[in-house]
């Protein structure tokens, strides 16, 4: 046969390319639901890690249905808050934290009287974790860029909406040993018992290289990562900055609450 | 069987170090031991896959569009593979991001098809297929060994340099963070190059 | 446009395709020895990448990612074509070196019978396939980032490319240790290079 003839090439490179994404389409079909359940428990045991919880989950046998079990456990409520605090509908799992910050970045470039309109389109994201003790804990999110891609993470606050719980903050490729440091377990703990108000002002938790000793709105600053801790330090206050109102409806909801 | 066909690749002709292919991904994947093995294994199976896939579909190729089709069936099983990393090793394909993809324009695959595949059976197309992702895949673990254990201290991620050696616990130890960094990866091959040389010295240049 | 203007300078010295990423090494390594074969090659690259990067970025943009079918119509919202990506990428890189090339042929022999031989070399660069996955994988937002990313990069490679050949040039008359001659030292001179890029790395842009 000849191999050569324009016809048979034509019919050749079509059959390969019909059969080619015939085999790709039923594999990655296939196979979708349990790559999506990965990308769910990251993000579960993201959202877990930031209070503690799910400590055991790399030494679990099965680390999907662990962290599965472990956020049903404790994660009994999540919902999406807008800039003025209010409770709106939608699944705060499935938001994506990079279209909000695109969001965000859009508000501060934008004209003044646009901000508004593009403010009321901001789905913040906020998890309602209760602890072994009782303790409720409030986690809200973060996402920004860092020097080589970004950095995002979770913040758990007590009741109080106000003081720090616990955090956890990721990167996706920060220098290693120098920004990457935002990641570990060690950078994070310096958040606890940090608070974000002083008195009724918003200050937020500042990342800074020398912090003051004992100052409740500053974090020491990863040594040589200069950029990164910038970076994580305007995220953390560009996105407290949007959930401020709901700390503060929330906080006085919580006041009320106890008086009566 | 035809043993040469098998040990050549490994040793004698390397595809890493001496016929100088597919040292684009073999560096960037050699920080930690865990990507190395996976990238090699996955770099294995999709020369011995593709290698045999060609082999057996060679006679109706059409030589105009050879390289298309060569690069779809690559791709293929590329892709397969990236499925499957994210699906069930979804932390290491996430440390081996772009670099699976990269299988693709990987010089061995390419390489090995047309020097071998092209004009062979699909058995020994095959092996011989297996046997230069073996030879890629050896240099790329004796380099990820190297650079973990000199660069983290760790090896497959379990400590390997007693923690009391370093100088935080009171130690005289420091890991070499140069090692983790991307230039000491090619100086490491560039010494692998010099030691096998210095054996086979029929291999030196002028 | 200062956006742009420091992601083409991150593009060509922070993240600089050979030394950052060791892409493109096989063909680095195989045509350094003159500077100007390799500055035909590295041409060729720029070229390639600044074509082949907007084509990607507008094909990732209106069909490969999860939901980009919406503009068909509502009922292809769904539809998600990711898995697709690497083989469309190759696809087009080759098919447009193809096209490139008789383009070039046809319109100007000149260039042609200068930067020609390079072309076909093209397509299975992997600097040229990582263009197209970077630019997926970091998400560039607009066509022009995607534009001026591919011509960075490939102004890196060059620039990676050219001295390389430069500093070889010279090596032909110094005295390397036999068995490091050749493959062995240029490893290690690209080490060194390497090393010498990583002092970019601080740039804040």
């Amino acid at each position: 046969m000849n191999t050569n003839n324009n016809l048979y090439t034509i019919v050749y490179a079509t059959l390969m390319v019909v059969a080619t994404a015939a085999i790709l389409a039923f594999v990655s079909m296939a196979l979708k639901e349990r790559q999506q359940k990965n990308i769910d428990m990251e993000t579960q045991l993201s959202i877990l890690s930031a209070v503690s919880l799910a400590a055991d989950a790399n030494s679990a046998d099965d680390k999907i249905a662990y962290v599965q079990n472990e956020y049903d456990k404790y994660i009994k409520n999540s919902y999406l808050v807008n800039y003025k605090g209010e409770t709106i509908p939608g699944d705060a799992f499935a938001v994506s934290l990079k279209s909000q910050y695109d969001l965000m970045k859009q508000i501060s470039s934008a004209p003044e009287q646009e901000k508004e309109a593009l403010k009321a389109r901001l789905q913040l994201p906020v998890f309602e974790c209760t602890l072994d003790s009782g303790e409720k804990v409030y986690i809200v999110a973060c996402y920004g860029a860092g020097l080589w891609g970004p950095i995002w993470g979770y913040i758990g606050l007590k009741s109080d909406f106000n003081t720090i719980y616990g955090a956890m903050f990721a990167h996706k490729g920060e220098t290693p040993g120098l920004g990457a440091e935002i990641a570990t377990p060690a950078f994070c703990a310096q958040f606890k018992g940090k608070s974000l108000f002083d008195g009724d002002t918003f200050e937020s938790v500042e990342v800074k290289k020398g912090a003051e000793d004992g100052n409740p709105h500053q974090v020491d600053a990863v040594s040589g990562g200069t950029i990164t801790s910038k970076a994580l330090s305007s995220s953390i206050r560009q996105w407290f900055e949007n959930y401020v109102p709901y700390l503060q409806l929330s906080a006085a909801k919580a006041e009320a609450s106890v008086e009566q | 069987m035809d043993k040469k066909i098998f040990t050549t690749p490994i040793f004698t002709a390397n595809p890493v170090t001496v016929l100088v292919l597919g040292i684009c991904s073999a560096l960037a994947v050699t920080a930690k031991m865990q990507p190395a093995c996976i990238m090699a294994l996955s770099v294995t199976i999709v020369t011995g896959c593709s290698s045999f896939l060609v082999s057996l579909i060679r006679n109706t190729i059409p030589n105009r569009i050879r390289i298309i089709i060569q690069l779809v069936v690559v791709a293929l099983f590329v892709i397969l593979v990236d499925q499957i990393l994210k699906a069930y090793v979804y932390e290491i394909s996430k440390q081996l991001s772009v670099y699976v993809g990269l299988i693709i324009t990987n010089c061995i695959l390419m390489g090995r098809i047309e020097a071998f595949a092209l004009g062979n059976k699909p058995i020994p197309s095959f092996i011989d297929g297996i046997a230069n992702g073996m030879g890629y895949g050896i240099i790329l673990i004796a380099i990820a060994f190297v650079r973990e254990l000199l660069g983290f201290g760790t090896l497959f991620g379990h400590q390997i340099i007693p923690l009391s050696w370093y100088a935080s616990n009171g130690g005289f130890y420091e890991n070499n963070g140069l090692f983790s960094m991307a230039p000491m990866a090619l100086i490491l091959v560039g010494i692998v190059v010099w030691i096998q040389r210095s054996i086979q010295k029929n291999l030196q240049e002028k | 446009m200062q956006d742009l203007i420091s992601l083409f300078v991150k593009s060509i010295f922070v993240d600089n395709m050979v030394f950052a990423f060791f892409l493109g090494m096989c063909s680095f390594l195989a045509v350094s020895k003159n500077v100007k074969t390799s500055a035909g090659l590295g041409f060729a690259v720029i070229f390639v990448l600044g074509i082949t990067l907007p084509v990607n970025y507008l094909l990732n943009k209106y069909v490969l990612t999860p939901g980009a079918l919406t503009w068909l119509g509502e009922g292809f919202a769904d539809i998600d074509l990711s898995f697709l990506s690497m083989i469309v990428f190759i696809a087009v890189i080759a098919s447009m070196v193809q096209i490139v090339e008789m383009f070039v042929e046809k319109f100007s022999p000149s260039l042609y019978s200068s930067l020609g031989i390079f072309l076909p070399l093209i397509a299975v660069n992997c600097a040229v396939f990582a263009g197209s996955l970077f630019m997926q994988e970091r998400g560039y937002e607009t066509l022009g980032e995607a534009t001026v990313y591919g011509i960075g990069s490939g102004v890196g490679w060059f620039l990676a490319i050219v001295t390389m050949a430069a500093i070889r040039e010279k090596l032909a008359y110094s005295n390397v240790p036999k068995p490091l001659k050749g493959l062995g030292i240029t490893f290690i001179i690209t080490g060194l290079m390497g090393m010498a890029f990583m002092s970019f790395m601080g740039i804040q842009l």
